[in-house]
């Protein structure tokens, strides 16, 4: 099985044991063993649930840090247009823009500007494919997992474009080599990124081989210099802003879909409800002329993200204000730089939920997991570190649990004991 | 040893929205096993579309399946009121659904084409005023 190295980890002396990630994973990838939380990493798709709801912080994500800005000669720093929902009354994104320069980098080039380039391929591609409807979006690394791993009748459905960070960090490598005449290792390309997805994507990418993002920082990291930095260059803004309402609109639910410029889509958000429209639509629930499906892993879209620091909500109100006065699109700057957005490699099905590699063998083993099921409450309690009774027999099937980790098994058990005991000795 | 893997769903007849619970567990076992996404979407549209009617015509029912290692066999039976006309109830478009059903999207008169179209065999057994009992196999 393909191991993609996963961003979220656990902080093991700060896991209480508790169930409350257990019970938020969506993929029913976290166990709690020997009163620790395991995290099966073939499962985890990197939504950062775990992270939201551990009310211990036990669970942390990967990321790089600014300092690694010094290991490169020059740096570019690619803010993710959910960053400017994060700062309070910004009216000039080129304050914002300005301010990362002030913190250390070189230059800074605009997620936003290479999302307008997918806003534009994206519409050709949906009106050439309609073979493909509904399209589904694959900017949201999460939900790509996801649909790999639980799916597999949707993997033909994604749209085969890499993602805005992507192509960003590709324009903004080949912009600071033309500027700088320096070779491409000595330039560094940091992602201000709202989720551990992204760390993740950047470490081992989907539809092509190598990232060009060098070091992925989260938003909240960076946040409390940045938000000195721009006190700092308030008054004295540079030019840098290189996108328009279209870009800037993919931070939050619904701007990706908005820039195809069609009515006819549905826009998702939260890892619960992408799930129901990804069931309804292998299914076939949706109306046949449905063209696109944009999912967001996250509550309000990458403003959701878990390294971000703004409520969603809150942030969403801020994106739509900045956005009102901005020029629809300025997708001609970014194309200065080549813009080959498409997959090279292909996206195929995992099938990491499969019992056994054969039918047999795999019907043989659900069999034991059903007659399981049935010497079990059914009260999904998660006392036995499984978040469903379903889980922990699959677990025993698996042959990494067994049936006395139920607490009501156990308790039958003993009591059957203690009543032989009582035989015995004649009480 | 099993054989032949069997479940059993009742389908109610008191909450329309349920309908689809059946197609939707069947689905995640079918998962779990393994089966080819194809059949898996096959088997979860015949029956989606079959659990619907139950629901719609027949005040609900009883689905049992059973998997083997060479095919997947869907049986739904239910007490309603019967097909008149089982070759006219196979055309697609046509649909005897009451208007409140049709209000909500159902009742196109494509569920028993859909039935056949992703099954290699299916078969309708109808009584007037007894039951249906509809049985449909996808070879593996």
């Amino acid at each position: 099985m393909e191991n993609y190295g996963q961003s979220v980890y656990l902080l093991e002396n700060q896991c209480k044991g508790c169930t409350n990630c257990i019970k938020h994973c969506p993929t029913q990838a976290i166990r709690v063993r020997n009163g620790k939380a395991v995290i099966t990493t073939d499962q985890c798709i990197d939504c950062g649930e775990c992270i939201r709801i551990c009310p211990h912080h036990a669970k942390k994500a990967k990321r790089g840090f600014i300092d690694a800005i010094n290991n490169y000669q020059y740096s570019v720093a690619l803010p993710a247009p959910s960053l400017y929902a994060q700062v309070n009354h910004l009216d000039d994104v080129n304050i914002l823009l300005t301010a990362l320069k002030d913190m250390g980098f070189d230059d800074v080039y605009e997620v936003s500007a290479a999302a307008e380039i997918i806003s534009e391929e994206s519409r050709k591609y949906v009106e050439e494919h309609p073979e493909q409807w509904p399209i589904i979006s694959t900017a949201c690394p999460t939900i790509v997992r996801l649909i790999q791993m639980r799916f597999p009748n949707l993997v033909d459905n994604l749209l085969p474009f890499i993602t805005p960070a992507e192509l960003a960090a590709r324009q903004a490598r080949a912009r600071a080599m033309e500027r700088t005449g320096l070779p491409a290792d000595q330039i560094g390309i940091f992602f201000l990124s709202p989720c551990p997805s992204k760390v993740t994507a950047a470490n081992s990418p989907i539809g092509h081989k190598k990232s060009e993002i060098d070091c992925v920082l989260a938003i909240k990291d960076i946040y409390p210099a940045l938000v000195d930095s721009m006190k700092i260059v308030a008054n004295r803004p540079e030019e840098l802003a290189i996108s328009g309402k279209i870009g800037i609109s993919w931070g939050i639910t619904g701007g990706e879909a908005g820039g195809l410029l069609s009515d006819s889509y549905v826009a998702a958000d939260g890892i619960e409800n992408v799930i129901h429209v990804l069931e309804d639509l292998e299914d076939e629930k949706f109306s046949s002329d449905l063209e696109f499906i944009e999912l967001n892993a996250c509550n309000g879209g990458c403003v959701g993200g878990v390294m971000q620091v703004e409520n969603p909500f809150a942030a969403k109100a801020k994106l739509q204000k900045l956005r009102k006065y901005l020029p629809v699109s300025a997708v001609h700057a970014a194309k200065t730089y080549p813009y080959d957005v498409h997959w090279d490699k292909e996206v195929e099905y995992l099938p990491v939920f499969e019992l056994a590699d054969n039918l047999k063998e795999s019907m043989e083993k659900l069999n034991q997991i059903q007659e399981l099921c049935k010497r079990f409450p059914g009260l999904d309690c998660g006392c036995c570190g499984a978040p469903t009774c379903r889980c922990l027999a699959e677990d025993i099937v698996k042959g990494i649990a067994k049936e006395t980790d139920c607490i009501y098994v156990l308790k039958d058990y003993l009591h059957k004991l203690s009543e032989n005991i009582d035989k015995i000795s004649g009480v | 040893m099993a054989d032949v893997l069997e479940f059993t769903y009742e389908v109610s007849d008191e909450d329309f929205t349920r309908a689809g619970e059946a197609s939707s567990d069947v689905k995640k076992k079918l998962k779990k096993l393994g089966v080819s996404p194809d059949v898996i979407r096959r088997v979860s549209i015949a029956l989606y579309e079959g659990e619907i009617n139950m629901v719609i015509h027949a005040n609900g029912g009883i689905i049992t399946i059973r998997i083997s290692e060479d095919s997947i066999t869907m049986i739904l039976d239910d007490k309603g009121p019967g097909i008149p006309d089982v070759e006219k109830a196979m055309q697609a478009g046509y649909s005897t659904a009451p208007d409140k059903v049709r209000n909500l999207g159902f009742g196109a008169g494509m569920g028993l084409p859909n039935m056949k179209k992703n099954t290699d065999s299916i078969d309708i057994e109808t009584k007037i005023g007894v039951g249906t009992k509809v049985t449909m196999v996808i070879n593996l």
